[in-house]
């Protein structure tokens, strides 16, 4: 009896094994399309890039050695400092702004019931849009002279600035342009307030708990994977950008010839290295440099997230 | 997550390998050596980057290669140049056969080895630089090697609103730009601004494209002769300095700029039409533009004069040049010389003949550079007439006579990004005109140094 029950045994052993073998054969066959991808695409290039970083390279001819020579002429480089900085007020302006649009038009929607679909197609719909279509649209709405936001805000009493061409507004006006595709992250937020247990708000009302105190000690807490999330996620596009600011200040557009310092990002100043002076040794130690930038940053925010970030399950 | 993004950004590195192994989905087309034909250039197949989408006289002119080569297949991508698609191209080892890139380019590129010096072609197709404006070749001449066939010529000359003349009480001969400060006076006078906002600019210099026509006025060149730059010549700041006064006095750049970027260029409600401009330099093409869309139009029209008076203009266009690794030199070569022949051009005035005839149109002259065509095709189609845009037409002939070209170097992108990077720092008030050129000298010369 005991053989016959050890047999059987065995044989769901033998079972269990070979699921999991057959399970983990078909997850690598998934992931593994992935992994190449990822091997090809990213990694490899990444690792040619870092070797290119130590060299003089124009694309043309081989490339040599020049050790350290590109990462020393980033620090005497004054346009390395100035396209970082413009890079770093510019995330600075544009990531909390469209966080708080993104959240705002998420808890609007979140209480449109039925509707909320459509809405959520409608927001989600810029996302869509080319952003070189978007750079040119924005060009005509944000001019200082007859654009549509200056119009409408002279309506209010208030005298817009020059948005594409006073060095001071550039950036906010770049901002502003970029919170038109907010949309992704409405969708983010609008998952994450609908996953809020609405016995907590039942709960906090009965104790007398008012708008304002609902939205800080509950909805704010319950959704902070999500900011959180976003948050990481749209710095680190915020010290990418490019698209947009290549098309309305150096890309061809009414601007092109006026490539205004203040919209010097720095994936532009890279790309000018790169491909405009063919300077592509250069251009691949000023992005090494912006992965460390984006890496420490991606740290702090982590490490700072600690206090803030409550994870279901995690904790008390 | 965050570290996939992490990569993602440090991929933003793998633009250099990007450039190796992308190779732009065969971009450079297939091209095949033709066999025993490619020698003469007959045969087989060429592609060509950056031509952009041909109009009238672009498609007479292809047909006339094509007639000419009947067994040559022709792949054209119809994009304008892009540095990245070509880099990527020629890094690949999949090029195009011709690459046409605007002139100013062509220092840069010939000294990274990324195009070829034509001589030895040029010879074997019997073709000779001297058909060609000297001022067109010279910028296409690095080290005393040719590195391109030169095609357009655009030169500039003030274009004037006749009716805002008239309502400032001003004449053309009131805003020649040899008298500066008498410029200065008359471009407040034809200025108009109301409840702070700008309702006409009375004269726009066109900073920062064309600081290389008020530094010739002042007598200085931004680029020596042996291609270094000298971008700190003390009457290249004097010039930058008058121009940019000039911007100051109609209401700064900022607001200057925001005004004239909502100007319907090409519209029928152009910045003439609706008083919103007095004057400005500008190339020819723009009076083709402005004849279609406002043919009533009061045009008036000047040749921009150096301090002294003498007529000067400055030209740039485009040449056709041959990638390092082209596999059908021979047919690329003899597609240069076809395009630029002057009985192509002649065909390709026909053509535009034709649109203007059926556009009930004026023709307004082609620039080439070639000066055989140009006078030919001026004989044959332009029509004499004393109207406004007669006048400008006929003076824009006679500035591809006199105009000069900027010098070549192989740092060229580099120096001319420095000079207008820094005058858009003077325009946006970051920096004084001295200071931002010396800033735009030190990062010319640094980049020099670094291709001499």
């Amino acid at each position: 009896m005991a053989a016959v029950t050890t047999a059987a045994t065995r044989v769901r052993q033998k079972k269990r094994k070979g699921t999991r073998s057959r399970e983990a054969r078909a997850a690598y066959g998934f992931i593994g399309i992935w992994i190449v991808g990822f091997l090809v695409f990213t990694l490899g290039p990444m690792i040619a890039s870092l070797v290119l970083s130590f060299t003089d390279y124009n694309a043309i001819s081989s490339p040599h050695n020049v050790g350290w020579a590109n990462y020393r002429q980033m620090f005497s480089d004054p346009k390395v400092g100035k396209a970082l900085a413009n890079t770093l007020v510019y995330a600075v302006i544009y990531v909390p702004a469209a966080m708080v649009v993104a959240l705002a038009l998420a808890m609007v929607l979140n209480r449109v019931g039925r509707a909320s679909g459509f809405f959520r197609t409608v927001f989600y719909l810029p996302v869509m849009t080319p952003p070189v279509a978007a750079g040119a649209l924005f060009l005509l709405l944000l001019n200082g002279n007859q654009g549509l936001l200056n119009r409408t805000l002279h309506l209010v009493g208030i005298n817009g600035p020059n948005w594409t061409t006073d060095t001071a507004w550039v950036k906010p006006g770049l901002a502003l342009t970029m919170l038109w595709g907010v949309g992704g992250m409405v969708v983010i937020y609008l998952a994450a307030l609908r996953q809020v247990p609405k016995d907590l708000y039942e709960a906090a009302s009965l104790d007398g708990a008012g708008a304002w105190m609902r939205f800080r000690k509950i909805t704010l807490p319950m959704i902070s994977g999500a900011l959180f999330f976003t948050l990481i996620v749209q710095t680190i596009s915020a010290l990418q950008m490019f698209d947009q600011a290549y098309t309305m200040f150096f890309g061809g557009q009414q601007n092109s010839t006026y490539s205004n310092d203040a919209a010097l990002f720095y994936v532009i100043y890279l790309f000018q290295q790169g491909f405009g002076f063919l300077h592509m040794g250069y251009a691949s130690a000023l992005a090494w440099l912006l992965f460390i930038v984006i890496m420490i940053i991606t740290a702090i925010q982590v490490r700072v997230s600690r206090r803030f970030v409550y994870y279901e399950g995690e904790r008390d | 997550m965050i570290t996939r993004r992490g990569f993602l950004t440090g991929s933003a590195g793998a633009l250099a390998l990007g450039a190796v192994t992308s190779a732009c989905g065969g971009v450079g087309g297939k091209s095949t050596s033709g066999g025993g034909g490619a020698s003469k250039g007959d045969t087989g197949a060429i592609s060509i980057q950056g031509m952009g989408k041909p109009d009238d006289v672009a498609q007479a002119r292809i047909d006339a290669f094509k007639s000419a080569y009947p067994k040559v297949q022709v792949n054209i991508n119809e994009g304008d140049f892009d540095p990245q698609q070509f880099l990527s191209a020629v890094a690949s080892g999949n090029p195009p056969d011709i690459v046409y890139l605007d002139r100013d380019l062509v220092g840069t590129y010939a000294a990274k080895g990324a195009v070829q010096p034509l001589d030895d072609h040029l010879d074997k197709a019997g073709l000779k630089t001297s058909l060609y404006r000297p001022a067109a070749v010279r910028e296409v001449t690095i080290d005393g090697k040719v590195y391109g066939v030169p095609e357009f010529y655009d030169t500039r000359n003030i274009l004037m609103s006749g009716k805002a003349l008239q309502s400032a009480g001003l004449t053309a001969a009131d805003l020649a730009t040899s008298d500066w400060d008498k410029l200065h006076t008359n471009t407040v006078k034809l200025y108009k601004a109301n409840g702070g906002k700008i309702s006409r600019i009375g004269f726009d210099p066109k900073l920062p494209e064309f600081l290389p026509l008020w530094a010739k006025a002042n007598g200085a060149e931004l680029i020596n002769p042996d291609g270094s730059p000298k971008l700190d010549d003390p009457k290249i700041i004097e010039a930058l300095t008058f121009a940019l006064s000039l911007i100051d006095e109609q209401g700064g750049w900022s607001k200057f700029k925001a005004f004239r970027d909502t100007w319907d260029l090409f519209g029928a409600k152009n910045e003439f039409q609706k008083d919103q401009a007095g004057a400005f330099p500008w190339e020819g093409w723009y009076v083709n533009v402005l004849v279609q869309a406002t043919p009533k139009l009061n045009l008036e029209s000047i040749p921009f004069t150096d301090r002294q008076g003498k007529p000067i203009s400055f030209s740039n266009g485009s040449a056709w040049c041959l990638p390092k690794g082209s596999k059908n030199p021979a047919a690329a070569v003899n597609w240069m010389k076809t395009m630029t022949a002057t009985d192509t051009w002649i065909k390709a005035g026909a053509a535009r003949e034709a649109t203007v005839e059926k556009n009930k149109s004026i023709f307004t002259g082609l620039w080439t550079g070639n000066p055989t065509a140009d006078a030919q095709i001026k004989a044959k189609y332009v029509k004499p007439g004393d109207t406004g845009f007669d006048k400008a037409i006929q003076n824009y002939y006679a500035s591809t006579e006199y105009a000069f070209s900027i010098a070549p170097s192989k740092a060229g992108s580099e120096i001319k990004t420095a000079w207008t990077d820094a005058v858009n720092r003077a325009l946006s008030g970051q920096q004084k005109p001295d200071a931002a050129m010396k800033q735009a000298q030190s990062e010319a010369a640094k980049a020099f140094s670094a291709v001499k």
